[in-house]
C-alpha cells in the first residue's frame, strides 16, 4: 500500500513534499507564521498555475517543454498595456453598444460596477489572438527543428524578449500612467495594475479571515478561474484533437500512419501553450500588481517548467495532476525557503535555494528523457 | 602460408548451432573450406546466413547472447573468436552488403585505414606511431595495387562520396585483399549493387583472386552467378545444411528448389502451418479456382498500374497487378527488393507515384488518410515504430484509427463538441482481446509491455476496428512464436471468410504465404517477377525470386 503509494507518487516529490511539510513544522519555532506562509502559498499557486498548465500541450504533442513561454508572456503583456491603454475607449465602445442594441443591463452603473473585470477580460480577449498568432509562427518554427524543440524554443523566448526591449520603447503608447515621464512615450519597466484590475481574480469570493491569531487569505477566485481553466485543458485533451495530439507526441509515426497530420497537431498544441501562457501572465499580474516589462519575461519559463517536472511530468507525458501538485510544492518551497531558511540562518539563501530546485529539477527531467527515449 | 599444411583445410566447421533466446536459427553446420576454393552460399532470407556469418567473423551479437555450438578449426587449430579482430588477425576477411567506407575520404585512404604506411621521425620514437606522418606515395601505391588485382581501373585519389555504388563495391573488396594476410573472403552479396558489366568483371577478379590461394566464400541471390563462379555450393535451409555438393551438378532450378524447399519435403520445423489441401473447407484458398471464376465480372477491388515507391531500402520502381474482391493476394521476394514498398506506398507512407484504383475509382496516394477513408486498413510491418503507441493503453491503440478517420468511440455532438467515449473504447478493446485472445491484463494496460505476438494481434485488432473493404498486412508473422503464429493466421483466413474482405499480405516466409493466399506476386528488384497461384510448385517461386524472369522459368519446365 505504502510501497505502491511512493511508486506511483516518485521518490523526488515524497522527499520534496517532505521537506515542505518539514519547512511548516519548524516555520513556528523560527517566529514565521504558519498561517500567512500558506496563503502565500496559495497566492503563488493561483498566480503561476495557468502559466504551469501552458506546458501541457506542448508536452502531450511531443513538443517538449515550452521552454518559449516567454512568447505568450509577451503576448500577454501586449493585452495587458493594451487593456490599460484602451480602458476608457473600450468602457465608451461598451456603452455605446448597450445604447445602440438596447441592451438594458450593459448601462452606466453596470460599466463603473464593473469596470475592472471588464479591464482584465479585455486584457486576455486582446492577449488571446495575439497569442495565436505568434504561436502559429513558433509552431511552423518547432516543426522543422523537431528532436531539438527545446532547444530552440529557449531562444524563441530569449530573441523574442530582446526584441520586445526594442518594441516597448517604440510602441506608440500614449497612457500617461504607463510611459515614462520625462519623455512621453516608451513603456515604464514596471507599470502597476492598480485602478484597472489589480486583484480583480483574487479578491473576488476571497477568504479574509484577520483576527488576532489568525490571518489566513484564500484567493478563491484565482483558485477558481485556475480550475476552469485547468478543466478547459483536460476536457480538450479528451476531445479527438486532444487525443490525436497525445499520439503524435507518443508515436507521430503511428498517428500518421492513422490518418493524422502531425504537423498540423503541433502547431496546435503550440497555439494553445502560448495562448496559455498569455492568460496565465494576465492572472499573474492582477495579483502581483505589476506589469513587468523589458526583461521580466526573460527567465519566466524556468518556474514552471521546474514546477510541471517536479509535479511528476515527463519531457513528453504531462497531466493536470502534475501541475496542480508540481505548483504546490514548487511555489510551496519557494514561499517557505526565504523566511524559514533565512530566519534560521540569518543569511539570504532564498534565490540560491530557488535556483538549486528550479535547475535541479529541470536537469533531473532531461536526463529522464533520454531513459525513456526510443 | 596454407601451403605448408595441405592436409588440413583452410577452415573446418563442426556442428555449429546458433539459438537465440530460445529460438533456433542454425543447427548442426559442418563443412570445410580449402585454400583457393569458391564456395556459393545461398538460401532464403531467415535460412541463417548472416548468423553463420557472424559466429564466423566473431561477431559480439553471438557472444553477448551465449555463444554457439560446435567448434571451428582454422589450419586444424580450433578457434574461438570473440571479436572481429581476432578473425582478421586470422586471415578472415568480410565484405559486407551495407558499405563501411568513409565517404569524404579518397580510395587510398579507405583502403589503407588503419594501415597506413607511415614515415618514421623523431616524434615517433618519442610517442610511439600514433604521431608518424603518413608515406603518401607509398599508400597510393599501395591501394592502386590492390585495386588493380580486381581488374578496375579506379583512381586512388577520387573520394568515396564521389563514386557510383559500383566503385564502393571494388574499394571495399580491395580494402580486405590489401590486407596481406587475408585468404578467407567472404563477399554478401557483392553484385548486388552493380551492373551486369561490372558484376562480371568483379567475377572474373574473384576467380583471379581464388587462383592466388584466397578462399572466396560467395552469397548472392543471384543463382546464375552462384553456378558461374562457384566450384561448390552450400545451401541452408532454416537453419540447417540442406546440400554442399559441386556447382556442376546442380542446376540453377535444383538450387531454387532446394533453397526453398521442395513440395514433397515440406519443412518438419513445427513453423508449419496447416498445410491447406488437408483441411477441405481451406480448399478453394489454393487449389480450387471455381469461386475466382464466378468473381470475374466484379471489378477488381485493387487495381495498380505502373506504382513506384520511395521507401528507402524497399524501393518499387514499377509495379502493375489486379486483385480481386474477397481475394487473398499474396506479395513475396527477398528482403530490400521493394515488397514492403508496395502496399506501404499505396497508404501514403512513403513518396509514391503511379494509379491505384480502389473498385475502380481512383484513389489518392501520399495521403494515409485518403486511404484510410476509402476504407483501407493497414497493419505495418514495423510493429514498434509505426504499428504501436507503446506508451499507451491498449483501448487507445486498438480504437485511436478509428477514432480519428471514422468519428467512432467520440460523445457528444459531432463537428460541435466531442471527448472520447472511453466506456465504448475499452468495450471495443475487451472485445478483441477475447475474440483475438490477446494476452494482457486488460485493456488499460500499455501496448509496450506485450509480447510480440500480442503486440502482432493489437495490430491486428486496430485494423479489425477500421472494418475496411481491403486490409493490407506487412510481415504478419515476423518475430513472433509458433503459436501466436498460427492463431495471426488463421485469424486472417476466418475474416476473409466470414467478411470477404481483400486481404494483401507481404511477407517474406514464402510458405506462409503460399498457405494462406489465393496468389501470390513476387517481386524482384522493384518490379513484380511474376505473379503464381499459391499452388504452384514452391521451385518456380524460387526461380522468380532469384531474379530469374518468368519466360525463363517457364522455359526451363517446358
Amino acid at each position: 500500500m505504502i510501497g505502491r503509494f511512493i511508486q506511483n507518487a516518485g521518490w523526488p516529490r515524497i522527499i520534496i513534499a517532505l521537506f515542505l511539510l518539514g519547512l511548516f513544522i519548524a516555520a513556528p519555532f523560527v517566529g514565521v507564521r504558519v498561517d500567512t506562509s500558506l496563503s502565500n502559498t496559495l497566492v503563488r499557486f493561483g498566480m503561476n498555475g495557468v502559466m504551469v498548465l501552458a506546458m501541457i500541450p506542448m508536452v502531450q504533442a511531443g513538443c517538449g517543454l515550452n521552454f518559449g513561454l516567454p512568447l505568450g508572456i509577451i503576448a500577454g503583456l501586449l493585452g495587458a498595456t493594451l487593456s490599460i491603454e484602451w480602458n476608457v475607449e473600450i468602457l465608451a465602445r461598451l456603452a455605446e453598444l448597450g445604447a445602440q442594441y438596447k441592451i438594458s443591463w450593459l448601462n452606466e452603473a453596470f460599466l463603473t460596477s464593473w469596470r475592472e473585470p471588464i479591464g482584465f477580460a479585455s486584457a486576455v480577449v486582446i492577449a488571446v489572438p495575439i497569442a495565436a498568432v505568434l504561436g502559429w509562427f513558433y509552431g511552423k518554427l518547432l516543426n522543422r527543428v523537431k528532436g531539438d524543440e527545446m532547444m530552440i524554443a529557449t531562444y524563441v523566448g530569449f530573441s523574442s524578449v530582446s526584441f520586445m526591449c526594442i518594441a516597448w520603447l517604440l510602441l506608440p503608447y500614449k497612457h500617461p500612467t504607463m510611459v515614462w515621464g520625462y519623455a512621453g512615450h516608451g513603456l515604464r519597466t514596471t507599470i502597476s495594475v492598480e485602478g484597472y484590475w489589480l486583484h480583480v481574480l483574487s479578491d473576488a469570493l476571497a477568504l479574509d479571515i484577520n483576527t488576532e491569531n489568525i490571518h489566513l487569505y484564500i484567493p478563491t477566485g484565482m483558485l477558481i478561474f485556475f480550475a476552469v481553466m485547468a478543466f478547459l485543458v483536460w476536457v480538450f485533451m479528451r476531445t479527438k484533437t486532444g487525443t490525436a495530439m497525445t499520439a503524435v507526441g507518443s508515436n507521430p509515426d503511428f498517428a500518421r500512419a492513422s490518418g493524422v497530420n502531425v504537423d498540423r497537431m503541433r502547431t496546435i498544441s503550440v497555439m494553445l501553450s502560448t495562448v496559455l501562457g498569455a492568460i496565465g501572465i494576465i492572472v499573474y499580474e492582477q495579483s502581483f500588481g505589476f506589469i513587468q516589462l523589458y526583461m521580466g519575461p526573460f527567465y519566466m519559463a524556468l518556474p514552471a517548467v521546474a514546477s510541471i517536472l517536479l509535479g511528476g511530468a515527463s519531457v513528453n507525458k504531462a497531466g493536470i495532476l502534475n501541475v496542480i501538485v508540481g505548483t504546490f510544492l514548487f511555489q510551496g518551497i519557494l514561499t517557505m525557503t526565504p523566511s524559514v531558511i533565512n530566519s534560521y540562518l540569518q543569511t539570504d539563501m532564498s534565490e540560491v535555494i530557488r535556483l538549486i530546485v528550479s535547475n535541479g529539477m529541470i536537469l533531473y527531467a532531461l536526463t529522464r528523457k533520454v531513459r525513456a527515449g526510443r | 602460408m596454407s601451403d605448408n599444411n595441405n592436409n588440413a583445410p583452410l577452415l573446418r566447421l563442426e556442428h555449429i548451432g546458433k539459438e537465440f533466446y530460445g529460438n533456433r536459427v542454425l543447427s548442426d553446420i559442418s563443412f570445410d573450406i580449402r585454400a583457393g576454393e569458391i564456395i556459393g552460399l545461398v538460401g532464403e532470407n531467415g535460412a541463417g546466413k548472416s548468423t553463420l556469418l557472424n559466429i564466423l567473423f566473431g561477431m559480439p551479437v553471438i557472444s553477448s547472447t551465449g555463444g554457439h555450438e560446435g567448434v571451428m578449426f582454422i589450419d586444424g587449430r580450433k578457434v574461438n573468436f570473440t571479436s572481429p579482430n581476432q578473425a582478421l588477425a586470422h586471415g578472415i576477411g568480410m565484405v559486407h552488403q551495407e558499405f563501411s567506407l568513409i565517404p569524404g575520404f579518397t580510395a587510398t585512404e579507405n583502403i589503407l585505414l588503419n594501415r597506413e604506411v607511415l614515415n618514421g621521425s623523431t616524434m615517433s620514437y618519442v610517442f610511439s606511431d600514433r604521431v608518424s606522418t603518413l608515406d603518401r606515395q607509398a599508400m597510393n601505391e599501395r591501394a592502386r595495387a590492390a585495386i588493380n588485382t580486381l581488374g578496375v581501373n579506379i583512381s586512388p585519389y577520387m573520394t568515396v562520396s564521389e563514386m557510383p555504388v559500383g566503385y564502393k563495391q571494388f574499394i571495399e573488396i580491395a580494402r580486405e585483399i590489401d590486407r596481406k594476410n587475408t585468404r578467407l573472403l567472404f563477399l554478401d552479396e557483392p553484385t548486388a549493387v552493380l551492373t551486369e558489366t561490372e558484376a562480371e568483371i568483379l567475377l572474373i577478379a574473384l576467380n583471379k583472386l581464388a587462383r592466388s590461394g584466397i578462399a572466396i566464400v560467395f552469397i548472392s541471390h543471384r543463382l546464375s552467378e552462384v553456378k558461374e563462379l562457384c566450384s561448390r555450393v552450400i545451401i541452408l535451409r532454416d537453419g540447417r545444411l540442406i546440400t554442399d555438393q559441386k556447382a556442376e551438378e546442380l542446376t540453377t532450378r535444383q538450387i531454387a528448389s532446394l533453397m526453398v524447399g521442395r513440395e514433397s519435403e515440406r519443412r518438419e520445423v513445427p513453423q508449419e502451418i496447416p498445410e491447406a489441401p488437408v483441411e477441405p473447407d481451406n480448399v478453394n484458398y489454393t487449389l480450387s479456382p471455381s469461386p475466382k471464376k464466378k468473381k470475374k465480372k466484379i471489378k477488381p477491388a485493387l487495381k495498380v498500374d505502373h506504382l513506384w515507391v520511395d521507401m528507402p531500402g524497399e524501393t518499387v520502381r514499377d509495379v502493375s497487378f489486379e486483385v480481386k474482391k474477397g481475394e487473398i493476394f499474396g506479395i513475396g521476394g527477398l528482403a530490400g527488393h521493394g515488397k514492403l514498398g508496395i502496399p506501404n506506398g499505396i497508404m501514403g507512407l512513403y513518396p509514391a507515384g503511379g494509379s491505384v484504383r480502389l473498385s475502380g475509382r481512383k484513389l489518392t496516394l501520399n495521403k494515409p488518410r485518403a486511404a484510410l477513408g476509402r476504407k483501407m486498413a493497414f497493419v505495418s510491418e514495423d510493429r514498434r515504430g509505426v504499428g504501436l503507441l507503446l506508451d499507451e493503453p491498449l483501448d487507445w491503440n486498438i480504437t485511436f484509427t478509428a477514432m480519428q478517420t471514422q468519428g467512432r468511440f467520440l460523445i457528444g455532438i459531432p463537428y460541435i463538441f466531442q471527448i472520447r467515449n472511453e466506456h465504448a473504447m475499452r468495450k471495443e478493446a475487451k472485445k478483441f482481446i477475447d475474440q483475438l485472445e490477446i494476452r494482457c491484463t486488460g485493456p488499460h494496460q500499455k501496448a509496450g509491455e506485450l509480447s510480440g505476438g500480442n503486440q502482432q494481434k493489437v495490430c491486428l485488432a486496430k485494423a479489425f476496428v477500421l472494418r475496411p473493404d481491403v486490409l493490407l498486412i506487412c510481415e504478419p508473422t515476423r518475430g513472433i512464436d509458433v503459436g501466436a503464429k498460427t492463431l495471426v493466421l488463421d485469424t486472417l483466413r476466418n475474416y476473409n471468410k466470414e467478411n470477404g474482405t481483400t486481404i494483401i499480405i507481404t511477407s517474406s516466409e514464402l510458405e506462409e504465404l503460399r498457405s494462406v493466399c489465393d496468389r501470390v506476386a513476387i517481386v524482384d528488384e522493384g518490379r513484380i517477377a511474376g505473379i503464381l497461384p499459391a499452388s504452384s510448385p514452391a521451385e518456380e517461386f524460387g526461380m522468380l525470386m532469384m531474379g530469374e524472369k518468368m519466360r525463363v522459368a517457364l522455359a526451363a519446365t517446358e
